[in-house]
């Protein structure tokens, strides 16, 4: 049951991998769960499913997690800080683990006013980086963070999350540094479309060592519109988008119907194919946000295909 | 300070309307620095209260000077000394814990709090206050540069920002600051940038709320009954 994580094989063989995201359903219609994993087995590494994401109710992370594994893909699970204290996040890593979930992101969580309930009460006992630290402690020592022997096994292979565009600039190389010393065996980054501030980054990143100490998979969320691209530019905090490919978008919406989303799957394509020839840049993450139909068209002009067997 | 914030009017109205005998007691500490709670405000109430109920028999007073504080037994006994009949009711314009005091001094009077306590802060300019502690019971403000994360960051980070400061304003609101951004600038002045590369290990909650409620005696301070 507890085989070796898909995604740490390809990381370790040396593969450019490739990860995508599920959101699960506001419910429990488990058809969407499975219509979308259809869909994408088999063109990617892994599945990052979402934990709550921007604060809206949907089904548990850990549920979907659950059926992706049953389904033969690998999940990422998500776990976020905002919902959960540590003594309920110790309990659903035992949980996830004895279900078969093998790799976790760690985040801080979008914060409850953003999402469906917003006048809710929050968490935040500890921080992702914490909590980074506190699971890293888990699997090494196999002890609960409060020095208790675990009963049983517990492994997951850890990862965090960095956004190389968010404030200041100056700290998030910084910040990476602090999550891999967490623990975090791999990483994945904000989606980016600011390439040349990318490399930048990454030439800190490279000047630091950090690549030679995790694996960072680079996020890429192709756009549909030129009014998302707009809208992502100037309401989502931490994203930025050049005014090259604001430009392109709206040409393509002036081509006619279709035309958007056609231009928005050549720039994340034409992005893929960049990223991967940046040094210590160890795969790439796609972020198509309720587009998961368009994952397997992406993989396959980025030149991603087939999939490595392990 | 504490930070306090009147309630709508409306509101004091509907805790009052049926009593007839009601007083209005002012705080002349934080809530009178606030311009929300004080012997003005107190009187101002007294007075909308009179005007609202002007063909009603009812006797409307407010008590306050500037040395009152409501969180404080000994002027509260003070304020019941001074009443020559009990009243019916009682609007605190002191903070939440006026408020109780009030209550636990008068007993058989309800106490309505007439304003909503809001949080520890400073008191910027006139008329404007921030939040500033969240009073967790364990200071880490030296590793900070002298900002407070837990209640001035939106998810009370310890290690620095999440992905969501933008243009050293908070993902919540774009009026928030960023506390992490605040802490970095701030420690680059003071050429101390290196403590943000230290891992802020997990806090223990326990001297905040969530150690249970919270006292605290301070014994060499504290009158021998006995003795005296």
């Amino acid at each position: 049951m507890h085989q070796e994580s898909n995604l740490k094989k390809v990381l370790d063989s040396g593969k450019f991998a490739v990860t995508c995201e599920l959101g699960p359903p506001k419910g429990t219609d488990l058809d969407v769960v499975k219509e979308k994993a259809s869909l994408i087995k088999g063109y990617v590494d892994a599945v990052n499913v979402t934990d709550n994401q921007t604060a809206i109710v949907r089904l548990s992370s850990i549920a979907t997690s659950h059926i992706l594994h049953d389904l033969g893909i690998d999940p990422i699970m998500q776990m976020v800080c905002r919902d959960r204290n540590r003594i309920a996040m110790q309990s659903d890593l035992f949980g996830a683990y004895s279900l078969g979930i093998k790799n976790l992101l760690c985040l801080s969580g979008d914060h409850q006013t953003f999402g469906n309930h917003p006048e809710s009460k929050n968490v935040f006992d500890i921080d992702s980086i914490q909590q980074l630290s506190m699971i890293n402690k888990m699997k090494n020592e196999k002890k609960a963070y409060c020095g208790e022997e675990i009963e049983g096994d517990f492994d997951m292979f850890l990862g965090g999350a960095s956004n190389p565009f968010g404030d200041p600039y100056e700290f998030r190389v910084i910040r990476l540094a602090k999550k891999i010393n967490a623990g975090a065996k791999f990483i994945q980054t904000q989606c980016i479309y600011d390439m040349d501030k990318f490399e930048d980054f990454m030439k800190m990143v490279r000047d630091m060592g950090l690549h030679k100490k995790t694996y960072i998979l680079a996020g890429v969320l192709p756009l549909k519109s030129f009014g998302m691209a707009k809208y992502m530019k100037n309401n989502v905090a931490g994203v930025q988008i050049p005014d090259e490919l604001l430009n392109r978008m709206k040409t393509a919406k002036a081509a006619g119907k279709g035309m958007s989303a056609k231009e928005g799957i050549k720039i994340c394509v034409e992005q893929i194919k960049r990223l991967r020839n940046i040094e210590g840049v160890h795969g790439v993450h796609v972020m198509a946000i309720e587009w998961e139909k368009k994952v397997p068209q992406i993989v396959e002009e980025a030149g991603l295909l087939p999939r490595p067997e392990l | 300070m504490i930070v306090v914030k009147r309630k709508p009017i409306k509101e004091i109205l509907e805790f009052v309307k049926n009593s007839k005998n009601i007083l209005i007691a002012g705080c002349g500490t934080c809530a009178a620095v606030c311009l929300e709670g004080g012997e003005k405000e107190a009187a101002e109430i007294k007075g909308l209260l009179n005007l609202h109920f002007k063909n009603e028999d009812k006797n409307i007073s407010a008590l306050c000077d500037s040395a009152v504080r409501l969180c404080d037994p000994e002027f509260v006994k003070d304020i019941k000394l001074k009443c020559n009949v009990l009243p019916d009711v009682i609007i605190s314009l002191g903070c939440g814990a006026g408020v109780q005091m009030v209550s636990d001094i008068f007993e058989s009077v309800p106490v309505f709090p007439g304003i909503n306590t809001t949080f520890l802060g400073t008191n910027d300019e006139l008329g404007v206050f921030s939040e500033k502690c969240q009073g967790c019971g364990e200071c880490i403000l030296d590793k900070t540069g002298g900002i407070c994360p837990v209640s001035r960051c939106s998810k009370s980070l310890l290690n620095g920002p999440c992905g969501g400061s933008s243009d050293g304003k908070c993902e919540v609101d774009d009026t928030i600051d960023c506390a992490w951004q605040l802490i970095f600038d701030r420690l680059k002045t003071m050429n101390m940038l290196d403590k943000m590369q230290e891992i802020i290990p997990v806090k223990d909650w326990r001297t905040s709320r969530d150690g249970g409620v919270r006292a605290m005696v301070k014994e060499e301070a504290v009158i021998d009954k006995n003795e005296e």
